[in-house]
């Protein structure tokens, strides 16, 4: 500073300046706080879904030796057979000291009834086992699994367990035998939906999700691309326009269940689609979409400059070969960035789907867009409903499982972006 | 980029034409209805989809009153073709049912629920009776010093209502309005215990409205409180809170044995067998309903109703009871198991 005190306007100016510093650091630590703040919240968020959800991805398997007697299945059809019955001999076999008939109930309860279907799928797929004797890890019940992951207190007293003190006898003796182990839980990503924990996957609700998507794609992105064509390089600028544009603006912000209604009146009722189907939600949440792709089109499409239509215009080009050839690929990235971050909010919607009947108890897994399917947060709402506390582990690992694919997503919509994204 | 438009148009009309050429064969059972026979009934489909060549039943957790809705919208593959309820159907919903050419309805009562007052084990027990239950929890109660008057409900804890319970404030965590628990637990709870004051009791005759008013509102000034339909929500909050009270169904106490514990009412603890015998006081029965004019259209109804009312389902060893539904003495099952065979039409009086 050359003129340090004389200038009256300098003067005053340094006299604020300590104050002013002191006011921006203040802002520059209320905004990091802020930040700080929301990443605590996350990091809690996930901490709290992860701890309750990785116990999910490992199984508690007993194995039993299975003596296929050939005098089952002496039917043709070779799923009739006794397989429960197999089951429980084995059980017999493997605990000769049990004999009373209530003892015998809290010994057959050690083992999930998906056992018997397990036995089932191997004679179906081999049925040269029979009359053989095999040693098979089957599925244990949820009550099991639950002890093993440490989720019920053995010191409580007898009354207040799922486990009585008979069966703790028991499976300690399996573990001293080494015929209890826990394995990866694959069959949490390879079955439908089931009302025994132990049992129940979510790929029914995955393929259930893919095929909504894949309609919801296939309809709301030319849909939306092609109505932001028109409305922003073809269609006149009157007051229809006008109208239409406020419209599209506010029907993004409608709730998502007023979509579900919507779809339920005219799909449902009018056009008589079937009930809690992907093609139905798929529309559903098509209409949901739409204005998210459109308004995403057109601020892409505004973002090309005009020098470029006018030198493909000036080159000879007709209206429509500009946009098309010029214009369009131009704005893809934008356009692509908008689709699929409304596809990420799409596969996270479960209200819509509500009222076109998508939340229902579905255990085959879809193999078309007109089976009867859920969606994945659908199966972490009915998960989290039931009473069986081994479905709160479950519950959260498809939570785990849904944002691992939103993260997916969205990681690929900043990823295309930032690689074809041109910089005027 | 243009002949990619009008393939997936194509495509598209395609699909529509496939799907209303499907929804006219429907091959699965759908169900609709009740919240509280929904863990029940999802368990029988399971069961009956794995071990038939049948498909697996698609059920729908919509609520009883919602069920009866989309149940009686008529006759046709759009159409469900059970409805599960968890009280018996109305006599409104019984005539809107014909008028929308819903004629033949075969009721299936399949077992009873219990319905828990319950609190955290880190507390003790409350011993209640129904008359307490209705002078906690009503919005209008009766003059506590006495007389035939109704004034809005003044007490604020357990122990105003009875010396006996303690000093704690009343709070209970309950099903909405719109929940058949709500319904079913107002009825056989607090209407009963209402029905001890016999001016109350006089009142039904006298004046229903003012009546259904008395013993059928709940207090809305923050000692009763909505937690909506997640039982298991119920159950955590209970955790965090020992002084409050849970109402929920029988299943739920079951499965949480360890953390909450439910109160005695009338000298009745709330076990199964109690529940079973009829001893426990807050029990009430659940149905579905099934159509007959879909029962040969549809393929798998018959089986299905055979597999529901077959003693591995709904007997007393068998696996409806673990999940928690108390099943019903061996003479009703088998009096509801022929009426089921015979496809009996339901007679309204």
């Amino acid at each position: 500073m050359d003129q340090p005190a004389t200038n009256p306007t300098i003067a005053k100016v340094n006299k604020g300046l300590k104050r002013r510093y002191r006011a921006e650091r203040r802002f520059r630590l209320t905004g990091a706080t802020a930040i700080f703040t929301a990443l605590c919240f996350l990091f809690l968020l996930f901490f709290s879904i992860v701890s309750s959800g990785y116990k999910a991805f490992q199984k508690t398997f007993i194995q039993i030796d299975v003596f296929f007697d050939p005098v089952e299945f002496t039917n043709e059809n070779l799923a009739t057979a006794n397989f429960p019955g197999l089951v429980k001999s084995s059980l017999n076999a493997m605990f000769p000291e049990v004999t009373v008939r209530s003892d015998k109930k809290d010994l057959y309860y050690l083992v999930s009834s998906g056992a018997s279907f397990q036995l089932m799928d191997l004679v179906k797929n081999n049925p040269a086992i029979i009359g053989k004797t095999q040693q098979i890890w089957v599925a244990a019940n949820d009550d099991v699994d639950m002890l093993l992951k440490g989720n019920i207190d053995r010191s409580r007293p007898e009354a207040e367990r799922r486990v009585n003190d008979k069966q703790l006898i028991w499976i300690d003796k399996l573990t001293a035998d080494g015929k209890i182990k826990k394995t990866f839980n694959t069959g949490f990503f390879k079955s439908g939906d089931s009302r025994e924990p132990e049992m129940a996957g979510i790929w029914g609700a995955t393929c259930g999700s893919f095929y909504t998507l894949l309609i919801t794609l296939s309809l709301s992105f030319p849909i939306g691309v092609a109505a932001a064509v028109y409305l922003e390089e073809f269609a006149p600028k009157n007051r229809w326009t006008d109208i239409i544009e406020v419209n599209i603006n506010n029907l993004a912000a409608v709730p998502s269940i007023v979509y579900g209604l919507l779809g339920l009146a005219v799909f449902i009722n009018f056009f008589g689609m079937p009930r809690s189907t992907p093609v139905v939600g798929g529309l559903v949440l098509t209409l949901m979409t739409l204005p998210i792709i459109i308004i995403a089109s057109r601020a892409s499409l505004k973002s090309v400059p005009p020098s470029i239509r006018e030198a493909a215009l000036g080159i000879g080009a007709s209206k429509m070969q500009t946009v098309t050839h010029h214009v369009l690929p131009l704005a893809m990235p934008g356009m692509l960035t908008g689709t699929i971050i409304g596809m990420a909010h799409a596969l996270g919607e479960t209200a819509p789907l509500l009222m076109v009947g998508m939340v229902a108890f579905i255990v085959d897994v879809p193999h078309g867009v007109t089976d009867p399917a859920t969606v994945l947060p659908v199966q972490i709402y009915l998960w989290s409903d039931s009473p069986e506390r081994a479905f709160v582990e479950k519950t959260s690992a498809a939570i785990m499982v849904l944002l691992a694919f939103l993260f997916f997503m969205n990681a690929a919509a900043v990823f295309l972006r930032k690689r074809f994204e041109i910089k005027w | 980029m243009k002949k990619s438009i009008l393939l997936a148009s194509a495509l598209i009309a395609g699909m529509f034409a496939g799907s209303s050429a499907q929804a006219a064969g429907r091959d699965y059972i759908s169900i609709v209805g009740s919240s509280t026979v929904y863990p029940f009934s999802t368990v029988v489909a399971e069961q009956f989809g794995k071990t038939t060549n049948f498909k697996t039943p698609k059920i729908e957790s919509t609520g009883t009153g919602g069920g009866f809705k989309l149940f009686c919208s008529g006759v046709g593959v759009e159409n469900p073709d059970i409805t599960n309820a968890s009280r018996a159907i109305k006599q409104s919903e019984f005539d809107t049912c014909q008028a929308n050419g819903v004629k033949e309805i075969v009721e299936v009562k399949i077992g009873y629920d219990g319905i828990v007052l319950a609190n955290s084990k880190k507390s003790a027990i409350f011993k209640l009776s129904r008359k307490d239950i209705f002078l906690a929890l009503a919005k209008n109660v009766p003059d506590p010093k006495g007389g035939d008057k109704l004034v809005p409900n003044p007490y604020k804890t357990w122990k105003d209502v009875n010396p006996e319970l303690p000093a704690t404030k009343i709070e209970v965590l309950g099903p909405p309005p719109t929940s058949g628990t709500r319904d079913a637990f107002v009825e056989l709870a607090m209407e009963t215990g209402a029905k001890t004051f016999p001016f109350i009791h006089d009142m039904e005759k006298k004046n229903k409205d003012m009546y259904k008013a008395t013993t059928q509102m709940v207090r809305e000034d923050g000692a009763y409180i909505e937690a909506g339909e997640n039982d298991n929500l119920i159950v955590q909050k209970l955790e965090a809170n020992p002084n409050a009270l849970g109402i929920f169904g029988f299943s739920f106490l079951d499965q949480n044995a360890d953390m909450v514990q439910g109160s005695v009412v009338e000298g009745e603890e709330p076990t199964f067998e109690n529940i079973a015998d009829g001893k426990y006081p807050v029990s009430r029965p659940l149905f579905f309903y099934v159509k007959k004019a879909h029962v040969d259209v549809i393929p798998g109804i018959r089986e299905f109703l055979g597999e529901f009312t077959s003693e591995k389902a709904w007997g007393n060893e068998g696996y409806l009871a673990d999940k928690g539904m108390i099943p019903m003495p061996q003479q009703e099952r088998n009096l509801v198991a022929q009426d089921v065979k015979e496809l009996k039409p339901l007679t309204m009086k």
